[in-house]
């Protein structure tokens, strides 16, 4: 009998402690990221896809059109072409697309650059309605940025 | 001269008003609920649609009535269709004989509280027809624990009016809140010269209350994580709208009866400007209690729900009655 009693008492004790709990949490701040209106700030060592750099020097990218990124990929999602330069020796990059539907964010190619022309950029709103919306024109992108 | 009888052009206010009133409260305690749980699980809840979310009502409101009204094979067209009629009408039927205030009443019956009672009873059996004519294994399986559970919960319920009604001495809910008039000391939930154990009884007028509404913990009717969304199964758009709304429509009645007979209606707590906002103040009060119990507790099994109504509400309430009975005799 006392047993029944008991567990009346601490029962309904415990109920009350759960709503104590909850209402703290009621007036407590809210935590969740309102994610479109506000951002984090970016860590500095987010991996998005690649993205040529800009060379301050001489105003340009600092490809030297070797190829080594298109051959360590090993999604084939890389496909660059150069030219003679003029006047000068070496090569001068005419065109560098990145199929990112393959790119499986390795850094490989980021890694075999002997010139640190590539970087990882920091895009991450990356939603699209086309399978030709991720094909990025790199040398278009560097342009756009620096013009 | 075409003449309009005084007492015409006051019902149809007073119908308009309760419609108007019903339907507001059903549209925007949805929204309540909505942001009460977001912040007690301290997200924002509803904001993206008008300021601080307060168009999101009307939003779902048109995303459900732009739904096409499917019957499903197999199922009994009439029951199907009267169901969630049968929950909403009773709702707003109780409206009939609150009083909000002193004046503000429909119709004042002598019997008041009987009525209420009458109609509430009405709602299990909407959602029981509604199961039933879905012709869908969960809506029976859920339809069979509601009656059970409402069954049940109905005693302990009754036991305290009866208790009250003693007391008082009338069914009559203006007199039974003017007889509580005069600051909080006399209302009904601290009348120690009654019973010691008013409050007790008001606790469990309030479980019994949640019970009756299948309001989480007791949601058996509608626990989605067993039986799929119970009774509500087999209803597409705006079906599924109205027993939604009938749902926050019991509540509202709930929380008036509970603030009429032991709150002291629209009495202030310190005997000064009793009004309607004093009985608004209170019943919100309590309905923000009911979503706050909804976003604390996990749903009751089964034989824990009837556990509780027989084995503890059941003979706590009717030791209430004897000792009010005796305490009346003696006092």
């Amino acid at each position: 009998m006392t047993a029944y009693f008991k567990e009346i008492i601490s029962g309904t004790w415990s109920l009350f402690v759960g709503l104590g709990i909850t209402i703290v949490y009621f007036f407590k701040p809210v935590v969740t990221l309102q994610y479109p209106h506000e951002t984090l700030p970016m860590t500095p060592r987010y991996r998005g896809h690649i993205d040529l750099v800009w060379d301050e020097v001489r105003g340009t990218n600092k490809c030297i059109v070797c190829n080594g990124c298109m051959k360590a990929c090993p999604s084939n999602c890389i496909t660059l072409a150069g030219e003679k330069a003029e006047g000068g020796k070496g090569k001068v990059l005419t065109q560098y697309t990145l199929d990112f539907t393959k790119c499986s964010l390795c850094g490989l190619c980021v890694e075999v650059c002997p010139t640190e022309a590539l970087d990882f950029s920091k895009e991450y709103n990356l939603a699209g309605f086309d399978e030709k919306d991720y094909v990025f024109d790199l040398l278009k992108r560097l342009e756009a940025k620096h013009s | 001269m075409f003449f309009i009888d005084a007492e015409l052009i006051r019902l149809l206010a007073f119908v308009l008003g309760v419609i108007g009133f019903v339907a507001l409260n059903a549209a925007y305690l949805v929204w309540l609920e909505r942001k009460e749980a977001g912040h007690i699980q301290r997200r924002i809840g509803p904001k993206e649609v008008g300021p601080f979310g307060l168009l999101q009502p009307l939003a779902d409101a048109l995303k459900l009535m732009t739904k096409n009204l499917i019957t499903p094979d197999g199922v009994d067209p009439i029951l199907f269709k009267i169901a969630p009629i049968l929950v909403m009408v009773p709702a707003i039927m109780s409206f009939v004989t609150l009083p909000f205030s002193d004046t503000l009443v429909a119709r004042n019956l002598d019997v008041g509280l009987l009525a209420v009672f009458a109609f509430a009873s009405i709602n299990v059996l909407g959602l029981l027809l509604g199961a039933w004519g879905s012709r869908n294994k969960y809506a029976v399986i859920s339809a069979a624990r509601v009656v059970s559970q409402n069954v049940a919960y109905e005693i302990p319920m009754l036991v305290i009016i009866v208790t009250l009604v003693m007391i008082t001495g009338t069914l009559n809910l203006h007199e039974i809140v003017t007889l509580q008039t005069g600051g909080f000391w006399h209302w009904n939930v601290l009348k120690f010269s009654a019973s010691p154990l008013m409050p007790v009884a008001f606790i469990i007028f309030f479980i019994c209350m949640l019970a009756e509404t299948n309001r989480a913990p007791f949601d058996m009717a509608e626990a989605e994580s067993e039986l799929v969304a119970g009774a509500f199964t087999e209803y597409p758009g705006m079906g599924f709208g109205v027993f939604f709304m009938g749902e926050y429509a019991n509540i509202v009645v709930g929380t008036s009866l509970a603030t009429i007979l032991f709150l002291g209606g629209w009495d202030c707590p310190l005997g000064l400007f009793p009004g309607v906002h004093w009985f608004l103040i209170k019943m919100y009060a309590l309905i923000f209690v009911v979503i706050w119990i909804r976003w604390t507790y996990p749903r009751t099994t089964f034989y824990g729900l009837l556990n509780l109504s027989w084995k503890i509400l059941i003979p706590v309430a009717f030791f209430n009655l004897i000792l009010t009975s005796a305490m009346l005799k003696v006092f």
